[in-house]
């Protein structure tokens, strides 16, 4: 029988059936943040359970750190004790920690990858949603909750249903500054937040295979805004040529065996998908959300909708909310929008390749009167590279504030956030209601259009710059 | 976890679509390293206004939905992130069953591990019942999970399909990690022959 790629992983990870329960799924490799672990390492020392395989873990603390004066004592007492907590049950566990002061500190997802800790094929889990950003490795990669959490901790596998599988083909070329982020946002838009409820997603085509790694892990990542736990991209020659030399990819004669193994797990041709859905890449402009879901977006030559606009009464609904929460009136151009605060960070757009497109469009700029704009490195290894490409310099002389790693502004748990009737552009995954702050209002955008936004103080057409 | 019983129950009604676990329990409450205590921020920015006290505008505030145990909500309730502080806030606060037409798949787990039952309905049937809450103050249902039933005063009631293996969990409070652990041996089996074949994990 023809097997998709999520097929195929899954056939390999399949513990057992027992008649009657949910099947039981093996996990690789599992990643832990501050935030949805404290509970489950609660839950284990209760049960007098052991964690199974520590050599799986690989922990960080991203969430509620801070991004300037690291050296300072964290001022939030709550926020503190969760730090410590997060130390303390990864040391009594013998787990490898990146903490605050470490070199590899950094966003769980941004991390990861640079170490090499995600290969093809493997299961991948963390309490957080957006650990379908490392689909991009063709990893089954997806969300759980913290009893989850313990559950994989005290066995090493989940019970789990089958997904149902959706194919996203994308072909066509993108133009000059549209990037994975607005094919991301150009999806949910289509097919809306629910849309991929159930399912697994495999992006493929053109303009799939044309993305670099850190695009491809954009593109997965917001694969949970589309509804779909997981994301997926097939393996290619760049997905080896970027785990080659890592600290935890194989080598040697074991790169030899991990690489037959790799190419093997592209869905086989003619491979069956429950739902199809195309896009063409030679439409997707730059996107900009306006409303409180990343499926209320649209292009940037477009004008804000009205709720007369949406035939569906709940869709009508929700146009109409958002639009008294962002402050916003129907019909106005997306490029007559101020905004007031500009954050390029985060695990959706935390890379270097991010700040790199960020930087061409900001050199030579100064941030707009009344605007503040700041930048924050997905992790430690990500910030030194940029200093190292004198990406540092360009932002600061532009009138921008150059971070230290974490979450930061995309759930605003760490002390920076908007304050009331603030207008952000962000380059994170959720324009929620308060998700930046009580409150606060965000439109999510590409890394290239935050910078253009933060010089012009509105939004702009960056393919006309 | 505690056993989920039949049980009558006022229920409550938002009339919102996708609800997302932001707006459930806002960020600034993930920060306690407890389970316990979230029920009381439930809501936390729609619930109160910024002076602390209660949002008279607020569907969940209205003296008629006091006490209720279900929730009757629009579709894709608990989009959005994974935080399970969600169901523990939901749970916390009272709630231990949701009606709806659709959820997010991670919460929808979620609610599994917290004794929470989280009921999916066709579009008709969630206008039906969202009318009949609306127009019947503190109106009650009868939630059955050991019959598949949820009955209500005015006939909306309904038969629901659960998957069998959630259903005896929750109708028995069963701990899912034990259940896993008696299958130590499949485990240790597995490891076996994937340390074999993919040696490179391992190494």
């Amino acid at each position: 029988m023809k097997k998709t790629m999520y097929e195929k992983i899954w056939d390999s990870h399949l513990v057992v059936e027992v008649p009657g329960q949910a099947p039981l799924i093996y996990v690789d490799r599992h990643l832990m943040h501050e935030v949805t672990s404290p509970q489950a390492f609660e839950g284990l020392r209760v049960a007098k359970r052991k964690v199974r395989n520590p050599h799986s873990i690989l922990a960080t603390m991203d969430h509620c750190v801070p991004t300037k004066n690291r050296h300072l004592p964290i001022a939030d007492p709550i926020a503190k004790k969760q730090i410590e907590t997060m130390a303390d049950n990864c040391k009594s566990n013998g787990l490898n920690l990146y903490d605050m002061k470490s070199p590899n500190n950094g966003v769980i997802h941004v991390v990861v990858p640079e170490h090499g800790f995600v290969h093809p094929g493997m299961v991948v889990v963390c309490g957080d949603s957006h650990t379908a950003t490392h689909g991009a490795f063709g990893a089954l990669a997806f969300g759980i909750g913290t009893s989850e959490v313990e559950h994989v901790m005290a066995t090493q596998t989940l019970p789990q249903q089958k997904s149902k599988t959706m194919l996203v083909q994308i072909d066509g070329e993108l133009s000059k500054y549209a990037s994975a982020k607005d094919i991301a946002l150009a999806i949910t838009g289509k097919i809306g937040t629910a849309g991929g409820t159930g399912h697994v997603i495999e992006y493929a085509g053109e303009a799939i295979t044309k993305l670099s790694m850190e695009g491809r892990m954009t593109l997965c990542n917001m694969a949970i805004e589309a509804g779909a736990r997981a994301g997926l991209v097939a393996p290619d020659q760049k997905t080896y040529d970027y785990l080659k030399g890592r600290e935890f990819t194989p080598a040697g004669e074991n790169w030899d065996k991990a690489l037959a193994y790799w190419q093997g797990l592209v869905s086989d041709e003619g491979a069956q998908y429950d739902t199809i859905v195309t896009l063409n890449a030679d439409e997707i402009e730059p996107q900009v959300t306006w409303g409180t879901s990343p499926e209320q977006v649209a292009g940037v030559t477009s004008v804000i909708p009205a709720p007369e606009d949406f035939e569906d009464e709940i869709k009508s609904e929700a146009c109409a909310n958002a639009l008294n929460y962002m402050g916003l009136t129907a019909n106005t151009k997306i490029t007559d929008i101020a905004v007031d605060l500009i954050f390029i960070g985060s695990c959706t757009n935390g890379r270097i390749e991010d700040f790199r497109v960020a930087a061409e469009v900001t050199k030579g700029t100064k941030v707009a009167e009344g605007v503040t704009a700041i930048a924050v490195p997905g992790s430690y290894h990500v910030k030194e590279q940029a200093e190292q490409e004198g990406l540092d310099k360009i932002f600061i002389e532009a009138g921008w504030e150059w971070r230290d790693p974490g979450c930061s502004m995309c759930l605003a748990m760490n002390g920076d956030e908007l304050t009331v009737g603030q207008r952000s552009a962000s380059t994170s995954n959720r324009n929620f209601e308060g998700r930046q702050g009580k409150g606060g209002r965000t439109h999510l955008v590409s890394p290239a259009m935050a910078a253009a936004a933060a010089a012009a103080g509105h939004f702009v057409d960056i393919r006309n710059l | 976890m505690e056993p989920y019983k039949k049980h009558e129950s006022i229920a409550a009604l938002m009339k919102r679509s996708n609800v997302d676990t932001d707006q459930i329990i806002p960020k600034q409450f993930l920060k306690r390293v407890e389970r316990t205590g979230f029920g009381k921020h439930l809501f936390h920015d729609w619930r109160f206004n910024d002076d602390g006290s209660d949002n008279a505008n607020f569907e969940l505030n209205k003296a008629e939905f006091a006490g209720a145990k279900i929730l009757v909500v629009g579709d894709n309730f608990g989009c959005g992130s994974s935080r399970e502080h969600a169901p523990w806030a939901i749970a916390d606060y009272g709630f231990n069953t949701i009606v709806s037409t659709s959820y997010a798949d991670i919460f929808y787990n979620n609610c599994f591990k917290n004794s929470i039952l989280p009921l999916k309905v066709d579009k008709q049937k969630l206008h039906d019942l969202m009318a009949e809450v609306a127009d019947n103050a503190g109106v009650r249902f009868v939630v059955d999970l050991e019959n598949q039933q949820l009955i209500t005063p005015a006939g909306n009631g309904f038969t629901f399909e659960i998957d069998t293996f959630r259903k005896d969990n929750l109708l028995q409070g069963l701990d899912d990690i034990g259940l896993s652990l008696l299958q130590s041996d499949k485990i240790a089996e597995y490891e076996a022959k994937h340390k074999q074949t993919y040696p490179w994990l391992w190494s």
